[in-house]
C-alpha cells in the first residue's frame, strides 16, 4: 500500500511536469468569458448557464484527460520500458496498478478541485454572492470526480491487454454506452420481446452506469440532491473501481513484458 | 544491517545464490500470436555466492530472455529459477536484488537525483539515508555534477551510469546486470569494471550478460557460454575461451640487415609493418632471428581463439555467421 | 490469490445490481417525467448530448431568446418555429422554468407580439406542470392563458384552483379562482394578474410586455372615461365633437390627453376615442391595425 502511494505520488509529479494542468489556463478564460458574456446573452437564466456550463466543461475536461492520460499509465511504461526498473523494485505489479490509478485520481481530483473554484467565482460574478443553495453544484462536481475515477480504471483495465490506441477507442466507447445504460434498459421494452429485454437489462447493469453522475440539470437549477444519492454513487464508483482494477491485477499479473 | 533484513525474508544464508532448472522460454509471435519461436531452450545452471558470473553470448542468444525470466518480468513456459533459495515470482526478495535493464531507459521529466531518491522510497529508506545514498551512488558512477538535470538530456552512456547507479543503489546481495558495458565510452567502461570488482570484493554475487569477450575475461570468475537459446558450456573464461593456444603473434618492423628474407617468407605483409605467427616453443628462436636481421620488434602477444572462432566452432559456420560477434578493445 | 480475485469480480458486479436499483429509485423520484418514447426530436437530441444536455438547453433557450427578443425581428419572423424550439429547450432541460413561462406568453400572444398559438402554449405549460409540480406559478400560467387569450373562464378558474392547492402558493390564487369564476372578465382582475406576472419574473421582455398590457388596460380606461365626456358635449353641444381638441375649447378638458406613452388620444370616426394608431403601445414601430 505504502509503495503504492509512492507510485501515486510520481505519476502525480509526472501529470504536473507534463504540464497537464495548463488545460486550466483554458478553463480559467472559459469561465471569465462566460461570466462576462453570460449576462448580454441569456435572459432571466444567467446563474443556470454558468453553472451548466461550468459543469459540463469540468465534466468534458475530466474525460479528456481520464481517457487520454488514463491509456497511457502502463503503455507508455511498457513501451518506453521504464517499468523494467521500477518492478525490478520490491514493488508488487498491483501495488504498481493500484499507485497509477491513484496518481491519476489524484491528478484528476486536483485538477477538478482548482476548475471547481474557478466556477464558484464564475458563480460569485454573477450573482454577487454564494448561496447555500449552490452547494448542489459541489455535488455535482463530486459527482464527476467519481465518474472520472470509474474512466480511469477502465482505460487501465483496457490498457493492460491492448494498445493505447484501441484502449481509448474502448474506453470512449464504454463511457458512450455507460450514458446510455438507462436507454439500453429501455429497448427491450420498447420492442417488447422478452429475451432481448432480459439481454439489454443484464447488460446495462454490466455497463457502469454513467447516467447516475449526472446531475447537471439538477445543481444549476439547485435542487437539493439526496444525501442517500451521494452515498450510493460513492459505493458504485468504489465498487466499479475495485472490479476493474481486480481485472486489470488479473490481466497485468500474468503479461510478460515485451 | 542487510544480515538482519536477509534473515526477516527467511532467504538461506548458504546455497547457490542463483540456480534455473530447465528453464525455457517460447515467444508466440505473428498476428494471431500463432507462431512459437524459443528463445530459451531448458537453461539449467548455477551462480555461486560471491562469484561473478558472465553471461556471454552473441546477440539473439538468449541472455536477455533469462535475465527477464530472473527478474519476474517475464514468466517461464517451464522450468524454474530461484534467487537466494527463493522462487522468483517472490517479489519480496527484490530488495537483494539490483538489476540493470539492457539499454536502461528511466522517466525522463525526473533528474538523476529524484529518479534514485524515487527508486530509494521503496526499500523504506528515511529522507536523510535517501540523501545520502543518492549523492553516494552518483558520485560512484561519475554523475555527481549531472545530478540535478532531468534525465531528457542524458545521453546514452549517461542513462545507463544512471542504470548501474540504481542497481546498486540498495546494496543488494545479488546484482544482475544486462549488457552493463554497452553505450559507455572507455573511461565508463573501466568504472564499471571497477564497480563490479568492487561488489566482488564486498562479497555480493554479479551476474551480468555481455558479448564482448574481453569484459568477460577480465572479470569472471567463471562464464556461461550462451548462443541460440541454449547453454553451450560453463567455466572459468580460460577453460572455455582461451583452451587452445593458436601460438605468439609477433608484429615488427624490417630492418636492412641480412637474413631477413627467410623470415619475411612467413610473414604476412601489412602496411609498413610485418606479421607473423610461431608456435610458442619456438618464440625465442624467432625473436633472435628478428633482432639480428635488424627488425623493429613493436610487439608480442599470445594468439588465442576469438569468441568468434569459438562459437563457430559451437554452433557451426551457418549459424554463426548470421550472429554478430564482436571481440573487444583489449 | 487468484482465487480472491476472481471472487471479487461476481461480488462486485451483484453489489453494482444492488446499487443501481438503489440509485434508480433515487434519480426517479429527481426527475419525476417517465420517459415515454425517445424518438420526439428533443428526446433524441438529450440522448445525442450525452451529458451535455442541460448546457445545450441553455444555448437553445439563448439563442430562442436572442431571436424572438428583438421586436423588430419578431414581427417578420418567422413564429412557426417558436413552438418547436421551445419543446426542444424543455425537453433538454425540463426544469427550465423561465423558458415555459416565455413560451406561455409569446407563443399565446397575436402577432406582433407573439405566435398566436395558445393551444402550444397551454401544451408547454402542462408540460411544464407534469416536470415541475411544485412550481405553482405554472398553474398560474396556464390560467392567465385560459383567461386572456382562449376567454374560457371555466377551465381559467380551474387552472388558479389547482396551482392554489399547492401550500407554498400565494392565497390570491385561491381569490383569482373565485373571482374569474364569478364573474368570468373584468378588467380588476386583468389588471391583477398583468401587475402580477410583471412582479413575479426577471425575464425583460416578459415585464416589458405586462408593462405594455398594463398600459393599455390604463389606456381602454381613459378611453371609456373620454368617452364620457364625449357624450357630455354631444349632450350640451347639440352635436358630436370632430376632434378631442373641441373637449378642450368647451372647457371640459384643460388640454388635448396623452396615453401612457405620452401620445395623444385621438377621436376616431365611429365617434369613439382610440390610442394614437402610430402610439408604441400597440407594439409596432409603423402601424399595422389594432387588434
Ligand atoms: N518479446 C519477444 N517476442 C518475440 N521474440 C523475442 C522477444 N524477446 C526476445 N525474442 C527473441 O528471443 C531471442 C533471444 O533474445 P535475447 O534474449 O534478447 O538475446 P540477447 O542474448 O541478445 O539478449 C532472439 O532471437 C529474439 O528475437
Ligand atoms: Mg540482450
Amino acid at each position: 500500500m505504502k509503495r503504492a502511494g509512492i507510485v501515486a505520488w510520481n505519476t502525480f509529479r509526472e501529470a504536473v511536469r507534463d504540464r497537464v494542468l495548463y488545460n486550466l489556463v483554458f478553463f480559467a478564460l472559459l469561465m471569465i468569458a462566460a461570466a462576462l458574456l453570460v449576462g448580454q446573452i441569456s435572459i432571466g437564466i444567467e446563474q443556470i448557464v454558468i453553472v451548466t456550463l461550468g459543469l459540463s466543461a469540468i465534466s468534458l475536461i475530466g474525460i479528456l484527460m481520464a481517457v487520454f492520460i488514463g491509456v497511457g499509465l502502463v503503455s507508455k511504461e511498457m513501451e518506453k520500458r521504464t517499468l523494467y526498473a521500477l518492478l525490478a523494485k520490491p514493488v508488487r505489479r498491483w501495488e504498481f496498478l493500484l499507485g497509477k490509478f491513484a496518481g491519476l485520481a489524484l491528478t484528476l481530483a486536483v485538477n477538478t478541485a482548482a476548475m471547481a473554484t474557478g466556477l464558484a467565482g464564475a458563480m460569485w460574478l454573477v450573482q454577487g454572492s454564494l448561496r447555500a443553495e449552490d452547494a448542489a453544484v459541489l455535488v455535482a462536481v463530486y459527482f464527476i470526480l467519481l465518474k472520472l475515477a470509474i474512466v480511469v480504471s477502465l482505460a487501465l483495465l483496457f490498457s493492460c491487454f491492448t494498445t493505447p490506441l484501441l484502449s481509448t477507442l474502448f474506453t470512449a466507447g464504454l463511457y458512450v454506452a455507460g450514458v446510455f445504460a438507462p436507454e439500453i434498459r429501455a429497448i427491450g421494452k420498447v420492442t417488447g420481446n422478452a429475451a432481448l429485454d432480459a439481454v439489454a437489462m443484464g447488460f446495462s447493469y454490466l455497463l457502469p452506469n454513467f447516467d447516475n453522475f449526472n446531475v447537471i440539470a439538477a445543481a444549476a437549477h439547485r435542487r437539493a440532491i439526496p444525501g442517500m444519492l451521494v452515498a450510493q454513487n460513492t459505493l458504485y464508483a468504489a465498487v466499479y473501481c475495485a472490479i476493474a482494477l481486480t481485472g486489470a491485477t488479473m490481466i497485468f499479473s500474468r503479461r510478460n513484458l515485451k | 544491517m542487510t544480515a538482519a533484513r536477509r534473515n526477516a525474508n527467511n532467504t538461506p544464508m548458504t546455497g547457490p545464490a542463483i540456480e534455473t532448472e530447465g528453464l525455457t522460454k517460447d515467444y508466440t509471435t505473428g498476428f494471431w500470436l500463432a507462431k512459437k519461436k524459443r528463445s530459451l531452450d531448458n537453461l539449467t545452471m548455477q551462480v555461486e555466492r560471491g562469484e561473478v558470473f558472465g553471461f556471454l553470448g552473441p546477440n539473439g542468444a538468449g541472455k536477455t530472455t533469462t535475465i527477464k525470466l530472473l527478474m519476474g518480468l517475464t514468466f517461464p513456459s517451464a522450468g524454474t529459477a530461484r534467487i537466494l533459495g527463493r522462487p522468483v515470482s517472490d517479489v519480496g526478495m527484490h530488495n537483494e536484488i539490483g538489476y540493470l535493464p539492457e539499454q536502461p531507459y528511466f522517466y525522463d521529466y525526473l533528474t538523476a537525483c529524484e529518479l534514485l531518491d524515487y527508486f530509494a522510497r521503496f526499500h523504506g529508506y528515511g529522507a536523510a539515508e535517501r540523501r545520502e545514498r543518492v549523492e553516494r551512488m552518483l558520485k560512484k558512477v561519475g554523475l555527481e555534477t549531472a545530478g540535478k538535470i532531468q534525465l531528457r538530456k542524458y545521453s546514452k552512456g549517461m542513462l545507463q551510469r544512471v542504470g548501474v547507479a540504481q542497481a546498486i543503489l540498495h546494496d543488494p546481495q545479488v546484482v544482475i546486470l544486462d549488457e552493463p558495458m554497452s553505450g559507455l565510452d572507455p573511461l565508463g567502461r573501466r568504472e564499471v569494471r571497477d564497480i563490479i570488482l568492487e561488489l566482488k570484493r564486498a562479497g555480493r554475487t554479479v551476474l551480468f550478460s555481455t558479448h564482448i569477450l574481453g569484459d568477460a575475461e577480465m572479470l569472471c570468475d567463471r562464464v556461461g557460454v550462451i548462443a541460440g537459446g541454449k547453454l553451450r558450456g560453463v567455466g572459468a573464461p580460460k577453460e572455455i575461451v582461451g583452451v587452445q593456444s593458436h601460438g605468439m603473434e609477433i608484429l615488427f618492423e624490417p630492418g636492412s640487415g641480412a637474413g631477413a628474407a627467410g623470415i619475411l617468407e612467413k610473414a604476412v605483409r601489412m602496411g609498413e609493418r610485418y606479421r607473423i605467427e610461431v608456435a610458442e616453443g619456438e618464440l625465442y628462436g624467432a625473436i633472435e632471428q628478428l633482432r639480428a636481421a635488424g627488425a623493429k620488434i613493436l610487439s608480442v602477444v599470445q594468439v588465442r581463439q576469438t569468441l568468434e572462432d569459438y562459437f563457430l566452432e559451437l554452433i557451426g559456420a551457418e549459424q554463426a555467421r548470421t550472429s554478430a560477434v564482436e571481440v573487444g578493445e583489449k | 490469490m487468484a482465487m480472491l480475485l476472481l471472487a471479487v469480480i461476481p461480488a462486485g458486479f451483484a453489489s453494482v445490481w444492488r446499487l443501481q436499483r438503489g440509485i434508480d429509485r433515487q434519480l426517479a423520484e429527481m426527475h419525476q417525467e417517465q420517459d415515454e418514447l425517445v424518438l420526439r426530436s428533443g428526446k433524441m437530441l438529450r440522448l445525442l448530448s450525452l451529458e451535455y444536455g442541460a448546457f445545450l438547453a441553455d444555448v437553445y433557450w439563448t439563442r430562442t431568446v436572442q431571436y424572438y427578443g428583438d421586436r423588430r425581428v419578431r414581427q417578420v419572423a418567422n413564429l412557426e418555429t417558436l413552438g418547436p424550439l421551445l419543446d426542444v429547450t424543455t425537453t433538454l432541460d425540463p426544469q427550465l422554468l423561465p423558458a415555459y413561462r416565455f413560451g406561455a406568453i409569446f407563443l399565446a400572444e397575436n402577432a406582433p407580439q407573439g405566435a398566436g398559438r395558445p393551444d402550444l402554449a397551454v401544451e408547454l405549460i402542462q408540460k411544464g406542470i407534469r416536470n415541475n409540480p411544485d412550481f405553482w406559478r405554472l398553474y398560474y400560467d396556464l390560467g392567465f392563458i385560459y383567461y386572456w387569450e382562449l376567454k374560457d373562464y371555466k377551465k381559467a378558474s380551474e387552472a388558479f384552483l389547482e396551482g392554489s392547492k399547492n401550500p407554498k402558493a400565494l392565497i390570491w390564487m385561491k381569490v383569482m379562482a373565485a373571482k374569474i369564476a364569478a364573474e368570468g372578465r373584468s378588467r380588476e382582475t386583468s389588471k391583477i394578474l398583468w401587475r402580477e406576472i410583471y412582479e413575479s419574473t426577471q425575464d425583460k421582455l416578459v415585464r416589458e410586455n405586462a408593462l405594455r398590457n398594463l398600459k393599455l388596460l390604463r389606456a381602454e380606461e381613459d378611453c371609456e372615461y373620454l368617452d364620457g365626456l364625449a357624450g357630455r358635449y354631444a349632450r350640451s353641444a347639440q352635436r358630436r365633437p370632430e376632434r378631442l381638441e373641441d373637449l378642450v375649447s368647451a372647457g371640459i378638458l384643460p388640454g388635448v390627453p396623452v396615453d401612457p406613452e405620452g401620445v395623444p388620444y385621438v377621436l376616431g370616426a365611429d365617434g369613439k376615442t382610440h390610442v394614437h394608431p402610430k402610439s408604441p403601445l400597440l407594439g409596432y414601430p409603423k402601424g399595422p391595425p389594432p387588434r
